[in-house]
């Protein structure tokens, strides 16, 4: 690996590093959440931008209105069985690489909602990354599901086969 | 200050005992509030005369509640008209039973508008059916849904 610093001799200006690094490093540190709003941890979700807990300090407070602009998103409560084709829908409309944020128990589970209207796990509709316990979790433990996902993005491979294929 | 605080008032059920013998069944006054059980023959006439009769004038339709029993009652069903009367700010119940297998009622279309998705709703919960409804679809559940989520019989968990 004489390369790098026959080319730090020549140039000194140019970093040479690992492509996946460069490429992971630029995707968790830029984390578009779109917001999938359900129930009361919306309001968590919400307030894991305000100042006091301050998202931005990952790189993941813009929230975008349209999948179209959006890399994760955070289900942040129940998701009735009449809602679920809407979400799977906005997943599908995500631009690849995307990821799922599953918060609190009604997304992971359905939570006390074990009914007729109430899908058990939002993950029967689309595949999660992160599960977030709590009800609500408290803006920190969604900053905590944030963190998980950037040491997540950290080991994906930039040249892979096609992610949930 | 008005004589009368009672809330919520309901109407004078002297004004509706001597009309509709047939259709009428009882009407039941309990802790102030008055419930006309009724049958579902000439039910709509008697809805659009305790819409148009002056001194009634029930001209909204707050709400319909559907009720089931239990499988092994009989009459299973009931639905329930919430009736309330904009111009002399009075109430009144009006109930049907229902038995299973015959469980429908004629819509209230042309009385009331609001009856539409109230309708609708019992009929997505309950299965109640309502003639002459002019789109009788579910309306909390998704199209595809089977069964009828809030019929005693439908199981409590599991999805």
């Amino acid at each position: 690996m004489g390369l790098e610093t026959k080319i730090g001799e020549v140039l000194p200006e140019v970093i040479t590093t690992q492509l996946d690094a460069l490429v992971n490093w630029a995707r968790k540190s830029a984390l578009w959440p779109a917001t999938f709003g359900l129930a009361c941890c919306a309001i968590e979700m919400m307030a894991m931008t305000d100042p006091r807990n301050d998202v931005a300090r990952f790189g993941a407070e813009v929230f975008r209105a349209s999948p179209r602009q959006a890399d994760v998103m955070i289900v942040a409560g129940r998701v009735s069985i009449k809602m679920a084709p809407v979400l799977r829908r906005i997943y599908d409309q995500m631009p690849e690489p995307k990821w799922v944020i599953s918060m609190g128990v009604c997304a992971s589970a359905g939570g006390v909602f074990n009914n007729y209207a109430i899908v058990q796990g939002v993950d029967k509709v689309v595949p999660v990354d992160i599960f977030v316990p709590g009800c609500p979790p408290r803006p920190e433990g969604l900053i905590w599901a944030i963190m998980k996902l950037q040491e997540k993005i950290e080991r994906e491979k930039v040249f892979k086969e096609e992610k949930n294929a | 200050m008005p004589e009368s605080i009672h809330y919520p008032r309901y109407a004078d059920a002297s004004l509706v005992r001597t009309k509709f013998a047939t259709t009428i069944e009882e009407i039941v006054e309990a802790i102030g509030e008055i419930t006309i059980v009724a049958k579902r023959e000439g039910l709509v006439e008697l809805m659009t005369w305790l819409r148009d009769e002056p001194g009634l004038r029930f001209n909204y339709l707050s709400d319909i509640g559907g009720v089931d029993l239990g499988e092994f009652a009989s009459p299973r069903f009931a639905v329930a008209y919430q009736l309330y009367s904009l111009e002399h700010n009075h109430r009144l119940r009006v109930k049907v039973f229902l038995e299973e297998d015959d469980a429908h009622l004629p819509a209230m279309w042309n009385v009331w508008k609001a009856s539409n998705w109230l309708e609708r709703e019992i009929y997505d919960m309950f299965g109640v059916t309502f003639d002459g409804h002019p789109d009788l679809r579910r309306i909390l559940m998704p199209a595809d849904y089977e069964g009828h989520p809030l019929r005693k019989d439908f199981p409590v968990k599991g999805y």
